[in-house]
This record gives structure tokens, C-alpha cells and sequence, in this order.
């Protein structure tokens, strides 16, 4: 190796024991970040692990371990080294290819992993020619020489794969630049612009609009360059009461006109000029939006109304309101409705939310339907790295195929004319998968007398 | 007939394929192996239909989903894919006995998740976050890579006896582990399986980051769940390199295959029984 001329720290970095060594330890001090909660509010830490050890732990930023100056640090170091120790190998891998297959001496041949003697019952010409077509029916594109007693051919296939390896590692450092462009922090701290890259959220309720969301880490206010109105909210239950789908729909506005209007769900986010939009929470408040209708007229209303407050609707004669209501957790499964028209007894119901009752009454049939309202909570989020970051792991899927699945097979020919006939003497080997390419060899060996 | 039916099937046929695998080691009579592939491979048969069943019945009960959703669920994908990669490799490299350290850890991983008071195998409908078609390549994609490690694990179990059997007696043809293969072709199988779990591990640990970023928008959010299949991935990494370039064989392989197949026993079960984490959905 060159490097034991070079400077010493260059030769420790270009070497794999650092690479293993970090690799060790980066899967060793990972553990810690999975058995200490993270990024718990600070008294957590003094409640659960006591005073001096919450001290200790803070030093070395263990509540927030995955983004501390020492665990960065670590991924820096190995990345340094998986640079170094790539930079320092692809020289000798070219050096490799490059080698010139002809310059193996006829005698050498034997001591080929692999390795066949025949004997082959035509002249010379005649066996060149053959081993010439053969060679070029199976692909193998083979260099000549004219070697002491006979002829040599040489040829291989898939050199470029001993690159697999390094493609591999190429495809980590695409990934670790993906994830630098879309970290946040580089772009508050770096770049000394927060708008490239954030991650925040905010929370909407229905019918209002918001064209700024909240940092998650520091909590500022980042502006989002247009408008977010959300429509509504709605969560839909399995029979079985499991929540089936949380839906929030959204209208993106510029300069006050409607843009795109979408459904965003859990696992179907919304996407606007690089900001996506995720369903994460949602937060109902108690009180209810009324749609109300007289049948047969044109009458209706629409309001919103809290819990044991009589509202009057004069225009169609009636009063009404919440008495009691049936909740899971905040959020508002049935409701106990009082309603009358003054002629009679008045109603008195129970009625799912967000499902219409009809109301039977003296002076008619009411249509009434009350929907809680709630907020939504989207996280919004803005990675422009992310498409790097997938590049990265396709290329390092295809990286890691090549790596370990195809190989560098070189081959080997020598015709040597004898009295009678000729000696061919065979040899091959294989980077990788020496098996498949002891079947191919004998085949390429089989296939020469049909 | 229902698909629990046809699973106990399969926790009966994995059981006596384990026993029976176990006779060929000790007794080293191959028709007691042939009866113990035999019930493996009928096992797995039964097996696939009991899941392309419970498939079916999801979508009888109108929450139709791929079976691959709670811990009950995947442990049996896990015995599936399991048997399957190691009939593959049986059938392959004909090394027979190799079942008496597969199979064990099948039958156990089908009785747990019948027996277990922990685990539910009823099935339900899906959360709003397991609504998505990431699920399916996530969750192959990763099990296929457990299986291979499962296997590797037990390899690198069969090195060691073999060898130490072999230290201390050195006519090994009398011997317990007589039957074994080749010290050489146990560590050349080994790492082949190391390879292939792998790189369907990354596959996995990068579906797993497409679909967090389609649910949760962050690819990476260091859930203990990500960090574990990290750090098993750097374990392997590890193993990788240090048989490539610092020509680590035999023993010391065979020990991290084993270490390897703990950290990955604790990436799947570990971190949900003991771990708190968004990836919960495991845990009942």
C-alpha cells in the first residue's frame, strides 16, 4: 500500500480497522438513545434518573443523543473515513482492470483456481479458429499474443463490478448530503435561512386559514408564502369504534384566491410548492355546528352553538338546544337535543354527531344536523434533500446487488500446436460466485467439441 | 375450516419437522430427516394457504388487509419465511441437518404466537398509519432479511459446536456433530446467508423510510424501532467488512452471525415488549 509513506493521520483514515471500529461504535452508542427517552422536557430526566445522573446526562446532551456534537462528531469521523478509505482503494481497483491479462506466462496457467488440459484433434489454424468463434459466441470479447510455443487469449467480463462496493458507499454519502440539505438545523444555523428547509406544525381549526406554521424545534414562526384554510374535519369509525380515517379538507390560497383544494389523510399528505402536509392530530372543541331545515320550504340555517344554551330560529319558527351529550375523551360521539316549535310537547333526542335528524313536529318536518367542530393538526414539512436521500437508497440497493451478486470472471486460453492436433490449456477466475463460474467454465469446455 | 385451524395445522407440522430434524442430528438416520423435511415442507404448504385465507376472511369482515399488521401476524410470516428460506437452502446446498438448528426456533416462534397470552390473533381492522400500500413491501421486505439472519444465526450455532466438538475429539466421524457439514461449508453458508439477509435488511430499512416520510413526513426520526434496525444493520456491515477486507473467518464469524441475530431478535420483539416508540402497532 501507498499510504505507509503518507502521513499518518491520512493512513489512519484510509484504513478499515477505523471503519470497524467506528461502525462498532456508532451501533454501540446508539443503544443509548433508545433506552434513555428522548427529547423529554428536561424536569423528565431529574424525575426519573435523579439529579446528578440528569446533570451528567445533560453534559453530554444524551436527552437529544442523535443530534449531540459527539454522535455527529462520530458520523462526521466515519464518514471521513468511508471517503478517505474509498479515494484511497478505487486507484488500485482501476490498477486492476487495467492489468494487462497477456502478460501471464502459458506456464502460470496451471496455477488458475481454475484450470483444464485438453487435447484437441485439429492443426493450428484450425483450433484458433475455433477457440476464436467459441470465445465470441459466449460473449467473451478476448485479446491474442503470440506467446513463446503457442498462442494466448486472454478476455474478461464485468470489471466494473469490483466498483459495486464503492457505489455503495458513494450511495451513503449521496444519502448523509441528502439529509444535510434537509435538515433544518443547517438551515437556520448554516445557511441563515429558515425557509429552505423546516419541519413545524400548526393547528387549524375549521373554517380559519393561516399562512405560517410553527417550528418544531424552537418554536418560531415560519412563513409559508401562501394561505392554508381548512375546510373541515372529520374522523371516521370502525364498527368496532377504532378509528377508521382522520380527514382534513384544505383549501391553499394565494393572494386570496383558491389554488388546490385536497383531502389529506394519515398516509396521503398534501404537497404545495416543496411543503407537505401531513394529518397528525386534531383537536375538537366543544362546541357544534348546526345545519337546520324546514322540509318543503326554503328555510334554513346554519350556526354554531355550544352545550345548554337555547338558540332561537325565528324564521322557522323554533328554538332548540344542546342538554346533554355523550362524549370519547374530547371528542363527541351522541347528543341529547331539545327541540321545539312552541305547539306541544317539545322533542327530546339523542343523535349522533354529524348525522341529520328529521324532527316531526305540529308546524312540520325539521332536518337538523350538528357536527363538532374541531381543529387539525398538520405537520408541514419541507425537505429539499429528501429527493437525494431516495436517490441515495436506490443506488445503494443497486450498489449492494453488484457488490455481492455479480463478479470479475477472467479467462484464459492457450493453444499450443503439437505433432498431432494441438494442446488447449484452460484457465479462469472469479472474484465472487466461483461456483457459478466453475459451471460456466466447464460448459465454455464442453461446448468446444459440439 | 378457518385459517386458526389451519395455522395450528402448521404449529403441529413445525413442531414434529423441529423433533424430527433433532432425530436426524442425534440419531443420524437420513429417513428421519426426509420425515422431518417432509412435515417442513407440508408445514409451509399448509401454511400459505392459512394465510392467503386469513387474507380472504379480512375482507369477509369488511377491514380487508394483507395479514402482516400485529404481532400475531408477523410472527407467523416470520415461521413462513423462515421455513421457506430454509428449505431454499436445504434444497440448494443439500445440507439436511442444518434443520435441527432452523426448525426449533420456527416451532417456537408458531407456538408463541398461538399460545401467548401477550399476543391477540384476532383480526382487527387497520389504524389510519397502517393504511398504506408501503405496508406489504415494508414488512416482506424486512422479514425476508429476519429470516435469512435467523438462519445465520443458527449457522454460525452449528459452527461452533462442530468446532469445539472437534478441538476436543478429533475423530469426528464417531462423535455427536459426525453429521455436520464441513466447518468450511458451514462458514461459506453462513456468510452466502449473511449477504442475502442484508441486503433485503437495507431494502427493508429503506421501505420503512419511504413510508415513514409518506406518514409521519420525516424518513429518520430515531424511533427506537429505526435505531435497533440501524444498529443491526451496522452489525452486519461490520461482519461484512471484516470477512472482505480483514479476512475474518470461521469462528469469529459464526460468533457475529449469532450477535447478530440477537440484535435483530431485539429490533423485532424487544423493542416493542420493552421499548415505547411510534412503531407500537407490534406490540398486542
Amino acid at each position: 500500500m501507498t499510504t505507509d509513506k503518507k502521513n499518518p493521520i491520512l493512513s489512519l483514515f484510509a484504513s478499515v480497522q477505523l471503519a470497524l471500529f467506528l461502525l462498532f461504535l456508532l451501533a454501540a452508542t446508539s443503544i443509548i438513545g433508545t433506552l434513555v427517552p428522548q427529547n423529554s422536557p428536561p424536569a423528565f430526566y431529574i424525575e426519573r434518573f435523579g439529579q446528578k445522573t440528569a446533570r451528567f446526562f445533560q453534559l453530554l446532551d444524551i436527552p437529544d443523543m442523535y443530534n449531540s456534537w459527539w454522535f455527529l462528531g462520530l458520523l462526521a469521523l466515519f464518514t471521513l473515513n468511508l471517503i478517505v478509505c474509498s479515494a484511497n482503494r478505487i486507484p488500485q481497483v482501476i490498477r486492476i482492470l487495467r492489468r494487462d491479462g497477456l502478460t501471464v506466462s502459458p506456464e502460470q496457467l496451471a496455477k488458475f483456481p481454475l484450470f483444464k488440459e485438453i487435447r484437441y484433434p485439429e492443426a493450428r489454424e484450425a483450433a484458433l479458429g475455433r477457440i476464436t468463434t467459441l470465445l465470441k459466441a459466449n460473449g467473451w470479447k478476448a485479446k491474442e499474443a503470440d506467446k513463446g510455443t503457442g498462442r494466448l487469449y486472454f478476455a474478461q467480463k464485468g470489471g466494473w463490478t469490483r466498483f459495486g462496493v464503492y457505489v455503495v458507499h458513494g450511495s451513503i454519502l449521496i444519502i448523509l448530503a441528502g439529509a444535510l440539505i434537509g435538515s433544518s438545523a443547517v438551515a437556520r444555523k448554516v445557511l441563515h435561512d429558515p425557509q429552505f428547509a423546516y419541519k413545524g406544525s400548526v393547528m387549524l381549526p375549521e373554517g380559519e386559514s393561516t399562512n405560517r406554521i410553527v417550528a418544531a424545534k424552537g418554536g418560531e414562526p415560519i412563513d409559508l408564502g401562501f394561505h392554508l384554510r381548512c375546510e373541515a374535519f372529520a374522523i371516521e369509525y370502525y364498527t368496532n369504534g377504532m378509528p377508521k380515517t382522520y380527514r382534513s379538507k384544505v383549501t391553499v390560497l394565494e393572494n386570496g384566491k383558491p389554488m388546490q383544494t385536497a383531502d389529506i389523510e394519515v398516509n396521503q399528505p398534501l404537497t404545495y410548492k416543496g411543503v407537505t402536509f401531513y394529518q397528525s392530530s386534531y383537536q375538537p372543541f366543544q362546541n357544534y355546528h348546526v345545519s337546520l331545515k324546514k322540509k318543503g320550504t326554503n328555510a334554513e340555517t346554519a350556526t354554531l352553538i355550544t352545550v345548554a344554551k337555547q338558540v332561537e330560529w325565528p324564521e322557522g319558527g323554533v328554538s332548540y338546544g344542546i342538554v346533554n351529550r355523550e362524549n370519547q375523551g374530547e371528542a363527541t360521539r351522541r347528543l341529547k337535543i331539545w327541540f321545539s316549535d312552541n305547539q306541544g310537547d317539545p322533542s327530546v333526542f339523542w343523535v349522533n354527531d354529524n348525522q341529520e335528524a328529521v324532527i316531526e313536529r305540529p308546524s312540520g318536518t325539521y332536518l337538523l344536523k350538528l357536527r363538532q367542530r374541531y381543529a387539525t393538526g398538520l405537520q408541514a414539512t419541507k425537505d429539499p434533500g429528501v429527493w437525494l436521500v431516495y436517490g441515495g437508497c436506490l443506488l445503494m440497493l443497486v450498489g449492494l446487488y453488484i457488490a455481492f451478486f455479480l463478479s470479475h470472471r477472467k479467462l484464459y486460453v492457450f493453444v499450443k500446436p503439437e505433432e498431432q492436433g494441438c494442446r488447449l490449456l484452460f484457465a479462469g477466475e472469479a472474484n465472487k460466485n466461483r461456483v457459478g463460474f466453475e459451471n460456466k467454465f466447464s460448459e465454455l469446455i464442453n461446448e468446444l467439441d459440439k | 375450516m378457518d385459517s386458526s385451524q389451519l395455522f395450528g395445522i402448521t404449529m403441529i407440522a413445525y413442531l414434529l419437522a423441529a423433533a424430527f430434524y433433532l432425530g436426524l442430528f442425534v440419531f443420524k438416520i437420513e429417513r428421519i430427516g426426509l420425515i422431518g423435511m417432509l412435515l417442513a415442507l407440508g408445514g409451509a404448504g399448509v401454511q400459505t394457504a392459512a394465510i392467503g385465507l386469513r387474507w380472504y376472511e379480512s375482507y369477509q369482515m369488511g377491514v380487508g388487509h394483507a395479514p402482516l399488521t400485529n404481532m400475531y401476524e408477523s410472527l407467523v410470516f416470520f415461521a413462513w419465511c423462515t421455513t421457506c428460506f430454509y428449505l431454499a437452502l436445504e434444497f440448494r446446498f443439500k445440507t439436511r441437518v442444518m434443520g435441527a438448528f432452523v426448525m426449533p426456533c420456527v416451532a417456537v416462534a408458531m407456538a408463541y404466537a398461538s399460545f401467548s397470552d401477550r399476543i391477540d390473533a384476532r383480526i382487527n381492522p387497520l389504524i389510519p398509519a397502517l393504511q398504506s400500500n408501503w405496508l406489504i413491501a415494508h414488512v416482506v421486505t424486512c422479514f425476508i432479511g429476519y429470516a435469512a439472519f435467523a438462519v445465520a444465526g443458527g449457522l454460525g450455532l452449528m459452527y461452533l459446536l462442530k468446532q469445539s466438538a472437534e478441538n476436543k475429539d478429533k475423530d469426528q466421524h464417531q462423535g455427536l456433530v459426525g453429521t455436520l457439514p464441513a466447518l468450511k461449508v458451514i462458514d461459506d453458508l453462513t456468510h452466502k446467508t449473511i449477504v442475502f439477509g442484508f441486503m433485503w435488511l437495507s431494502a427493508g430499512i429503506i421501505t420503512g423510510a419511504i413510508w415513514a416520510n409518506e406518514a409521519w413526513g420525516t424518513y429518520w426520526s430515531w424511533d427506537p424501532k429505526e435505531t435497533w434496525s440501524i444498529i443491526t444493520w451496522f452489525l452486519y456491515a461490520l461482519t461484512l467488512h471484516a470477512r472482505f477486507t480483514r479476512g475474518w473467518r470461521g469462528r469469529r464469524i459464526a460468533w457475529l452471525a449469532i450477535l447478530g441475530f440477537l440484535a435483530v431478535f431485539f429490533t423485532y420483539f424487544g423493542v416493542n415488549f420493552l421499548l415505547s416508540g411510534l412503531h407500537s402497532y407490534g406490540s398486542a
